[in-house]
């Protein structure tokens, strides 16, 4: 029996903003329990709750909502429709968008930390209570656990890049719930869907679903049917387990908060924001595959965030700014790009990672890298490759300022393209290795490669290679 | 002279014929002796007060007093008051001290007004007969077997038994009107948005009004002055240009002050159901304004009737889950056993709620749940507008609409108990107000075979609040119905 | 119209207020009383009519992002019935 997966994802954005949605109170992480929870965040009696948007109140009880409703968007969202692009194995994929909606953040349940009179209690912190969330919901358009991954991770890219999340998971501000069912290959109708709620790291979204898929089939195939439910993910046990049944399903009662009056958006704020808006991903990552034939792996490095593609423009830009930089036969910008997007993915991304580090905080600007890869083989080829990668860990050390002209010449690295010079050397070299030349001459090229090494180790690698390369060739009579 | 309205009091006090410590304490001797048998106030601290006056008095001698400066009032217990008790009526909150105050109290404050005490009501301000309070009922001074009004029943019997010049109360379907009439005092409700509702424990959040009372309507003017003012903390408060109240009752009158004035009659004000002793005495009323040099013309309301259902079905609905907050996490009562969360709501709020105050969550709840929304809530919500147009289009042809403020004058305490929609038909004049939004002013204008008052409501459109208080302060100045006193009151006085 | 217990036990649940069966009869009477009257409006004919939610026609005003409230924890924990660590306590959250 053939199954298809059929996902649709609920993704809670915490917004960047420095205050609550309906407060003054701060959003920042980690404070001390309810010390940033103000007289509206604990729902004190006679709060009217202020400012900002959003339309209707959704009544349940529970400890860590305050006012026993959520404020939230709920008959008229912020935003209806829309799509996202996500590009997996298979290929590029539109998952649509249902809608996107402001809602406020609740509390948390704090089990641990309490004396042992109180271990029979939970702990209630409303510190996070009140903070702005964008909640975007998916259609059920994806059909594996890997498309899903993809979308979540395409969203992750947006919401960072046009700067409105700031995409941290381990303190809960990007959450994806995610709705899985199963049908029989060709079946137009869906399967019954659980909703597992507030996974909070990709890999553990892609387990969840993963699981969930297994679970649903096996429960299908044993001759069962699967239950609407909701359902908690245990990373722990790697598992889904059930947390409500449908029965026991909340009546919400959603009505408009009679506290707010709506929000309204008007032309001028609409305009102003897509003047405002940048070049997203998407449209990024296709013009550095058009513009400067990048691979398409390679463009989408470079617009992982927008730090990144921002750096590698950066970069280009002010490589092409330097004077007298040679260019192949590609166009420049070609050629610059590449090269630019080798150094940026793999030299400094190896620092990037080794720092746990992201690429806004990088010692090493893109002004600087620019001026490294300047002296590189196809620019002015001043310093070998490998000399470069320990110029560039000297940058990172900040060494000399990081100014890359400075440590090559303090460490006097400059590559010896003297043919006179470099003559000398293989004429030492060849004379100090008479069986080795044999062997080359018996026909093992292998030798002459072990011959150009002892070249670089005693030009202490500054020597050119292409030009040892050629004399040595030379001078072997070859 | 202690009796006496805000408008004689401040030239006392401004002239130093009259110190704020005197008055003060003379009223607290009045409190004292006569709180016991009408149970109007919940709390009061004389001490504090005394604090007050004397500031007050300081701020007067430095001559940087407001009109208000020194005169004493009371807040209805519905209002956040720090470091004051604030019960809202309820056994849910019987220990709640305020950690803040309410934005009219703060502005009050700030005028210079001495706080005396705090007002009982209505538990939450549902009721209309101040009967509901877990604290025990208001008595009306005018004869203490009948209700004083409600919600805001203890501060119309405050300022009718001359307790204090002034109160505040909140108004969510008549609650300050209707006490004010059953109590024989003014009571206004400003437009909706005019004082912001911000410390106002919520009950309706769409119609919650606060509003204050006094003797006259010019005390109202000059309460409202002090009280109305934008505040960014309440999102439906309005931002609009200052404005004085009273400048129309400043301007010379004449034989007809009222000329150009047209009054609308609606026939629904006037038909069945209305107590003859009411009618005769609003017939009177109406004679005067005449008198006074204003026309009157019939207009229509249509679905005016419907206004108690659709009042019910909103108000509820709203209050359901205002007071959702009242779950025994962070303050107010918490059962002292139950055997787990759930069980913990369930018990606390059966507890700290009393049974009106349940039945309207109740009722709340109902007309929200899956599919009963359309039904009930959205329903009330579209005659809610059509009741709202008939308004407007009433306003096309008057300035102010006139009418009783309640069918009948004050009825027996216990008399409405068992019977909530006979207590909710008493409020059939002034919800619409509150559905609608728009302003509208309670004055005495008679007394009914009991020799109980009698009270004329005044509406006007949106933000009409100085055209309807010059209409009552003509009315007032004509006829002296504003003056009488509680004749047991004067007695205990004398005493 | 008449509500049964049963649905007078349901929403009694989700407004978490716990009613007694004695309780109930004379919730069951009064609630049946009051929604008569309510049941009164039901009757006009409201098709095509914009519900109505404000007492005014007004729209939401916006603020600055800016943080204005400082830590009153201990002020506002002052009326709590249960905290601890500054956390308030209730019956443990099973999930
Ligand atoms: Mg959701
Ligand atoms: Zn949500």
């Amino acid at each position: 029996m053939s199954w298809e997966v059929v996902i649709g994802l609920e993704t809670h954005t915490q917004l960047s903003t420095r205050s609550k949605i309906f407060s003054g109170a701060s959003t920042a992480f980690g404070a001390p329990p309810n010390t940033q929870a103000s007289a509206v965040d604990i729902a004190l009696p006679g709060v009217t709750i202020n400012k900002r948007s959003v339309f209707a109140r959704k009544n349940y009880f529970y400890p860590d909502l305050p006012k026993g409703y959520q404020i939230s968007q709920y008959e008229i969202p912020v935003v209806q429709g829309g799509s996202i692009t996500i590009t997996t194995k298979d290929g590029v994929k539109t998952v649509r968008l249902t809608r996107a909606h402001l809602e406020e953040d609740a509390g948390k349940s704090l089990h641990e930390g309490l004396s042992q009179a109180a271990s029979a209690m939970t702990g209630i912190d409303l510190n996070r209570a009140g903070t702005p969330l964008l909640e975007i919901v998916s259609e059920p358009d994806m059909r594996s656990a890997e498309e899903a991954i993809a979308y979540a991770k395409t969203l992750h890219t947006l919401v960072r890049w046009i700067g409105i999340c700031d995409g941290n998971m381990q303190e809960g501000n990007f959450r994806c719930d995610a709705n899985v069912s199963v049908r029989k290959a060709g079946d137009a109708k869906l399967g019954t869907r659980c909703e597992i709620k507030n996974v909070n790291s990709f890999r553990f979204l892609q387990h969840a679903i993963e699981f969930e898929v297994r679970r649903q089939i096996q429960v299908v195939e044993d001759g069962g049917t699967v239950e609407q439910e909701t359902r908690l993910y245990d990373p722990d046990l790697d598992e889904t387990r059930s947390m409500r049944t449908k029965e026991d399903a909340q009546d919400y009662r959603y009505f408009p908060d009679p506290d707010l009056p709506p929000l309204v958006i008007d032309e001028a704020w609409i305009e102003r924001v897509k003047a405002d808006l940048p070049e997203l991903p998407v449209a990024m990552k296709a013009r550095f595959e058009k513009e400067y034939l990048l691979l398409p792996e390679d463009a989408t490095a470079l617009t992982s965030t927008r730090a990144t593609g921002d750096y590698f423009q950066q970069t280009l830009a002010e490589l092409a700014g330097i004077p007298n930089v040679p260019y192949l036969s590609q166009s420049p910008d070609v050629a610059n790009a590449k090269s630019v997007a080798n150094w940026v993915i793999n030299e400094l991304g190896a620092f990037l990672n080794n720092h746990q580090t992201d690429i806004e905080n990088s010692p090493v600007s893109p002004a600087q890298l620019a001026q490294l890869i300047a002296h590189t083989g196809p620019f002015k080829g001043t310093i070998s490759h490998k000399v470069a990668k320990d110029v560039l860990a000297a940058m990172w050390a900040g060494e000399c300022g990081g100014d890359a002209d400075a440590i090559i010449v303090a460490r006097g690295l400059k590559q010896i393209s003297d043919a006179g010079a470099i003559g000398k050397t293989v004429d030492e070299v060849i004379a100090a290795n008479a069986p080795i030349v044999a062997e080359y001459k018996a026909g093992k090229e292998k030798a002459f490669n072990s011959l150009i090494g002892k070249v670089m180790t005693a030009t202490k690698g500054k020597a050119n290679p292409s030009q040892v390369n050629a004399i040595l060739r030379k001078k072997l009579g070859a | 002279m202690f009796t006496a309205p805000i408008a004689e009091l401040a030239p006392a006090l401004a002239s130093k014929r009259l110190s704020s410590v005197e008055l003060t304490t003379a009223l607290f001797d009045r409190i004292d002796a006569l709180n016991p048998r009408l149970n109007a106030f919940l709390a009061r601290d004389r001490k504090r007060a005394l604090g007050a006056a004397r500031a007050a008095d300081a701020r007067l001698a430095a001559g940087n007093a407001s009109p208000l400066t020194g005169i004493p009032i009371a807040h209805k217990d519905v209002l956040m008051t720090a470091g004051w008790k604030t019960t809202c009526g309820s056994r849910m909150l019987e220990n709640f001290v305020a950690p803040y105050s309410a934005f009219v109290v703060e502005r009050l404050a700030d005028a210079g007004m001495v706080l005396v005490g705090k007002t009982n009501m209505d538990e939450f301000a549902m009721g209309s007969s101040s009967e509901t309070s877990y604290f025990g009922p208001v008595k009306n001074p005018w004869n203490v077997d009948y209700v004083p009004g409600g919600s805001s029943g203890g501060s119309s019997a405050a300022v009718a038994a001359r307790l204090v010049p002034a109160a505040t109360g909140t108004d969510t379907g008549g609650s300050i009107r209707q006490p004010a009439a059953l109590s024989g005092v003014c009571g206004l409700k400003p437009t909706y948005g005019v004082c912001s509702r911000y410390g106002l424990i919520a009950f309706a959040s769409s119609l919650d009004t606060p509003g204050p009372f006094a003797q006259t309507a010019e005390d109202c003017a000059l309460l409202l002055n002090a009280m109305a003012g934008h505040d960014p903390r309440d999102s439906t408060s309005v931002d609009r240009p200052r404005e004085d109240y009273a400048r129309l009752l400043r301007a010379p009158g004449g034989a007809k002050p009222l000329a150009g004035v047209r009054i609308g009659l609606p026939k629904e004000y006037f038909g069945d159901g209305i107590d003859a002793d009411v009618a005769a005495a609003v017939d009177a009323a109406l004679g005067e304004f005449r008198k006074l040099g204003a026309t009157t013309v019939e207009v229509t309301l249509p679905n005016l009737d419907l206004s108690v259902p659709v009042y019910y079905v909103i108000a509820s609905a709203e209050a359901s889950s205002n007071l959702a907050r009242f779950d025994g996490v962070r303050y107010g009562h918490r059962a002292a056993k139950y055997d787990d969360l759930t069980d913990m709501y369930k018990k606390t709020r059966a507890e700290g709620f009393g049974a009106e105050v349940k039945r309207r969550i109740l009722i709340g709840t109902y007309v929200l749940s899956h599919g009963y929304y359309d039904a009930y809530y959205l329903k009330a919500q579209q005659v809610r507008r059509l009741i709202a147009e008939g308004f407007q289009r009433a306003y096309q042809q008057c300035d102010l609409i006139l009418g009783p403020t309640a069918p009948t004058a004050a009825f027996k305490l216990g008399a409405k108990t068992s019977d909530p929609v006979q207590m909710y038909l008493n409020d059939i004049f002034t919800v619409a107000g509150n559905l609608t939004g728009a302003p509208a002013i309670s004055i005495p204008c008679g007394f009914d075979r009991n020799g109980l008052p009698i009270g004329l409501q005044l509406q006007g459109n949106h933000f009409r609040e100085s055209v309807i208080l010059n209409a009552a302060h003509r009315y007032q100045q004509a006829t002296d119905w504003q003056r009488r006193e509680p004749a047991d009151i004067a007695l205990e006085t004398a005493r | 119209m008449a509500l049964s217990s049963a649905e007078i036990q349901r929403i009694a649940h989700l407004a978490r207020i716990e009613i007694t069966p004695a309780e109930a009869v004379d919730v069951r009477a009064k609630l049946d009383s009051i929604f008569d009257l309510i049941g009164r409006m039901r009757a006009v004919d409201t098709a095509g009519i914009v519900p109505m939610s404000h007492a005014q026609d007004v729209t939401l005003p916006l603020r600055e992002d800016i943080v204005t409230e400082t830590d009153r924890r201990e002020l506002y924990q002052s009326v709590s019935p249960a905290v601890q660590n500054g956390l308030y306590l209730v019956p443990k959250v099973i999930e």
